[in-house]
């Protein structure tokens, strides 16, 4: 399987996304810069976190209108795995590709550290290998995670199962309904705050993200066969 | 040129250059260097590059004492940063750089460019920035002026890091009513190079092309330098527009770009423009490869329109670098820097005549030698005096401070600022980004790995002020022993250090005193613990209103750990495991928390420490680690043993601590002896470890009951529950933010 991760000016966590792919997964893994027009030799594709276009303007709004993501948008809709990560998270709902924005955090600081998480639907394409309703550690890292969006979306997010991950315990940002990650109706667009990348090797405090990817592998592997 | 410039003769008779800092002689010594009176944006470029802050004048007898060669030492203190060598064909590149004039009156764009500054230092070697940690001093979190500056200046600092992508691994935070007016900030970053990508900033070759890549140059920051080589006053506000701004997406971009470039054998030398800009990073580099250089200021990039050559050449604009570059093979560099959407633009050239010439719109508008700005600057020799303080401090007996309730007292240092969790200064760092942070913030020493080996890296900022400001040589010596004790504590043997001097005015003889002392102290301690000083920075002048800081070494070290299974931290790990104190505990409160907590002052001698025993102690201890008997680590600094045993139990889940001390239960707690750490070992290993460590004395258990129980020769000290202290310690900052002054 072949992943695609995106880079744009400002990206910084695609190192970490790149690794994790290369030497946890042992999958194939590819860095795409931001004027990349075509991405159809990718099976999957990763938007990394940072700061793209130092979050100038709204964090996200520079980098959604770049090229390669007139190319996301194309995967996405022929049903590839699209996973945005922090800014990537931020990247998508700029793009139109997931509900909602992402706000500054509620105590108006950048917050860095490990939160739990609660898997609230293990029956997508990144969450297959997972217990529903399991608890798991994930480092945060960011400003503006505050997850918001009107009644009528949330309702609607909640009826079609598309939030995937909660705060448990402690939500650090505000985010509504302790939103940490959520996806298209669909169901083949993940947005997370969280880190998964970064929690894929027990000596750096936790594997917990390891699963993740994993579950995109298998998805992947069952229907192509 | 500007037609509103003072003349030459206008700079002379009115004495015009004491408003950019330099004195009737220096300004004598510059028209005779010249053979003729210096123009408006000559005298600009002798100030700045005169100034203490680029020349070192006041500073270099000093830093002449530092031991700077080692079997390890590649690069030494010269050029943008020191490089080690760490095997496998790696080096570790580090350097500390104060900002804290800037950060004084402007404290988050102060802060924020510090870091910007030290990063753009490691990357001009061709070294890939890993982590950064910092070293902050403030005055008490009382005054809604020092709240708002330690907010901003974290808040900078995160700003900054976070945008860039490098973590913020470590640092250190410390508060006293002496930094009220001048605090400091001092940052420190740390890189990874592979010896053949090693960058020297040289303008080498006649003939070669200067280019200047990066941000425009704007009117921010002129005379940046100069303003730092000056006392902090209630004028200091005016001096704003002498505060840069900082922009870390744009550095992000030309971190990227610079190191694709390095690998380009096209390049020649590459140097940042920091501290006085354009004129440093030029006549610099044309100073040490002894040759000249020539630019067209008309050419320089500009952000606003109508810039004189002193403003261009004066700007400390961020984000900027000088390339030297094969003549022929500029497209080159050009293109790489277009991918990132960056200005390279060939502005000048190499020539043979050691001169730095500037032409603006059609005229030599400057021409002065290149080694008269980099390398001649005079050096002062400041006379020194023994402040009247010092005698009588050293003729006070050690004597313990009154304690009527020890548990109080344990919390109420738990609560005191400098001890107290960091965790709101560090949740706001990512400190995580490029996964390689193996030991977060909050142990001693933060440890990353090296990707691709089995290696890591220890990395620690220390410096207790007080104990330098009683004694200046010993606490010149503890600094770097701490530091080491941290590395060692950690699992790496420590490597080398780069410090950062910030004292006050040295044309104070006393001031002086201080500098010259530590600087003794701090080059015996290396010496004695093997770790030269590779680079470093000099921040004089921090005083504010007269007052002057505590004399402020801050020592940066890295340590190289072996393999990763040596990686220690000092949490206690398992019921069960055997507690123990290495080191000697005498009464020494002299400059320690207890003595500030009870009398609201420090006075007497500062802690003493024998050089010999410390290095045979870490060596001791380091051996015992790597043969894998040591469960947890932690040296006792700041509140003593008390406090050292209390910050193992935190963190961990339902553990606790039973022991037993010796001798006067004050001592035995608060002292701040030096050259003692605390260790847990595994029952099954106790033999071998007393084997290796045969002073080691037994103190007591790790427990499964989640208290801390310390008991004294007549019975029980102080018992509570390690949720009961660690709450103290973990709301302490954020509750003095919140209350109202």
């Amino acid at each position: 399987m072949k992943f695609a991760v995106l880079v744009f000016p400002g990206s910084n966590c695609d190192i970490d996304m790149y690794h994790a792919i290369k030497d946890e997964l042992g999958e194939e893994v590819e860095y795409v810069w931001h004027d990349a027009t075509d991405l159809s030799k990718f099976d999957a594709i990763l938007i990394p976190g940072g700061f793209s276009y130092g979050d100038y303007l709204r964090c996200g709004a520079m980098a959604s209108q770049s090229n390669v993501m007139k190319a996301v948008k194309k995967a996405a809709e022929e049903g590839k795995p699209v996973l945005g990560v922090c800014n990537g998270f931020q990247i998508l709902t700029e793009a139109g590709l997931l509900p909602g924005v992402l706000l500054r955090n509620q105590n108006l600081k950048f917050i860095c550290r490990t939160v739990q998480l609660k898997v609230e639907n293990n029956n997508t394409l990144f969450t297959n290998q997972y217990e529903q309703g399991q608890i798991i550690n994930i480092p945060i890292a960011h400003g503006e995670g505050n997850y918001f969006c009107d009644e009528e979306t949330l309702k609607k997010l909640q009826e079609k199962n598309q939030i995937v991950f909660t705060y448990s315990g402690e939500n650090p940002n505000g985010s509504l309904s302790d939103i940490a990650g959520i996806v298209n109706e669909r169901g083949n667009v993940l947005g997370m705050m969280p880190h998964p990348e970064r929690a894929v090797d027990a000596l750096l405090g936790s594997a917990d993200g390891l699963a993740l990817f994993k579950s995109i592998v298998k998805q992947w592997r069952e229907s192509h066969v | 040129m500007s037609n509103l410039e003072p003349t030459a003769e206008q700079i002379k008779e009115q004495k015009l250059y004491r408003d950019m800092g330099l004195s009737d002689e220096e300004f004598a010594m510059v028209e005779k260097i010249l053979g003729r009176l210096p123009n408006w944006t000559e005298t600009g470029l002798f100030s700045v590059m005169w100034s203490e802050h680029c020349s070192y004048k006041n500073s270099k007898p000093v830093l002449r004492k530092f031991p700077t060669n080692g079997p390890r030492v590649l690069q030494g203190p010269g050029e943008g940063a020191g490089i080690v060598d760490i095997g496998d064909e790696q080096a570790v590149v580090f350097k500390m750089e104060s900002h804290n004039h800037p950060s004084a009156i402007e404290p988050y764009q102060g802060a924020a460019t510090g870091v910007g500054g030290i990063i753009r230092d490691v990357f001009s070697m061709g070294a890939r920035p890993i982590a950064l940690l910092n070293s902050l001093r403030f005055g008490e979190l009382k005054s809604p002026r020092v709240k708002y500056l330690f907010e901003e200046v974290v808040a900078g600092i995160a700003g900054y890091g976070n945008c860039i992508g490098i973590p913020t691994v470590g640092g250190e935070v410390q508060f006293d009513p002496c930094y009220e007016g001048n605090p400091l900030v001092n940052a420190m970053c740390v890189g990874l190079i592979d010896h053949k990508d090693i960058q020297k900033g040289v303008a080498k070759g006649v003939g070669n092309t200067v280019m200047y890549v990066g941000a425009k140059t704007g009117r921010d920051g002129i005379h940046g330098a100069t303003f730092a080589s000056e006392e902090l006053s209630e004028e200091s506000e005016e001096n704003r527009p002498a505060v840069q701004v900082g922009d870390p997406f744009m550095e992000k971009l030309l971190l990227e770009a610079c190191l694709e470039v390095v690998k380009s054998d096209a390049l020649v030398g590459i140097q940042d423009m920091g501290a006085a800009g354009l004129t440093s990073s030029s006549a610099e580099m044309a100073s040490k490869a002894g040759s000249g250089i020539e630019m067209n200021l008309d050419l320089v990039p500009q952000r606003e329109t109508g810039m004189t050559a002193y403003e261009m050449m004066l700007s400390e604009s961020q984000e900027r670098m000088l390339l030297v570059v094969k003549k022929g093979r500029e497209e080159e560099i050009k293109q790489i820097f277009e991918k990132y959407g960056l200005d390279a633009v060939a502005i000048g050239r190499v020539t043979d005549d050691k001169m730095l010439r500037l032409i603006h719109k059609g005229e030599v508008v400057a021409e002065v030698p290149a080694d008269a700005l980099a390398e001649d600057a005079p050096v002062y020799h400041k006379p020194s005096k023994e402040p009247a303080y010092f005698s009588e401090f050293q003729a006070m007996e050690n004597a313990e401070p009154e304690v009527s309730d020890l548990k109080e007292t344990l919390k109420q240092l738990l609560q005191a600022p400098t001890i107290a969790s960091k965790e709101w200064v560090y949740n706001q760092f990512d400190y995580q980004v490029r996964t390689n942070t193996v030991v977060t913030p909050g142990s001693d020493a933060a440890v990353l790995r090296i990707r691709g080996t089995n290696k890591a890296l220890a990395m620690t900022a220390d410096c207790n002020s007080r104990y330098i400001y009683l004694d200046p040589e010993t606490g010149g010596k503890i600094a770097v022993a701490e530091a080491a004790r941290n590395i060692v504590a950690s699992g790496g043997e420590p490597l080398a250090i780069t410090d950062c001097l910030n004292f006050g005015n040295p044309e104070k003889p006393e001031i002086f005193w201080q500098l010259e002392k530590s600087a003794d102290g701090i080059s015996a301690a290396c010496t004695a613990l093997k770790t030269p000083v590779i680079s470093g920075n000099v921040s004089l002048y921090n005083e504010h209103s007269g007052q002057a800081v505590y004399p402020t070494p801050t020592i940066g070290m890295v340590g190289l750990i072996q393999d990763l299974s040596h990686v220690t931290t000092q949490q206690v790990k398992q019921a069960g495991d055997v507690v123990y104190i290495l080191g000697e505990t005498k009464t020494e409160f002299g400059g320690s928390e207890l003595q500030k907590l009870v009398h609201g002052k420090i006075f007497g001698k500062a802690p003493s420490i024998d050089l010999e025993v410390e290095a045979a102690r870490q060596k001791a201890l380091l051996s015992a680690i790597r043969a894998g008997l040591v469960q947890s680590a932690h040296d006792v600094s700041e509140g003593g043993v008390a406090v050292a045993l209390a910050e193992k139990t935190f963190g961990t889940e339902g553990l606790g601590l039973h022991v037993r001390l010796e001798g006067s239960p004050v001592t035995a707690l608060f002292s701040e002896s030096q050259s003692r750490f605390i260790v847990t070992v595994k029952e099954e290993n106790v033999k071998q470890f007393e084997e290796l460590i045969t002073d080691a004395k037994k103190i007591g258990l790790v427990t499964n009951d989640g208290k801390i129980t310390i008991e004294g020769e007549s019975g029980l000290l102080i018992e509570g529950s390690v949720e009961e202290f660690c709450s103290a310690w973990k709301g302490a900052i954020p509750c003095l933010l919140k209350s109202e002054a």
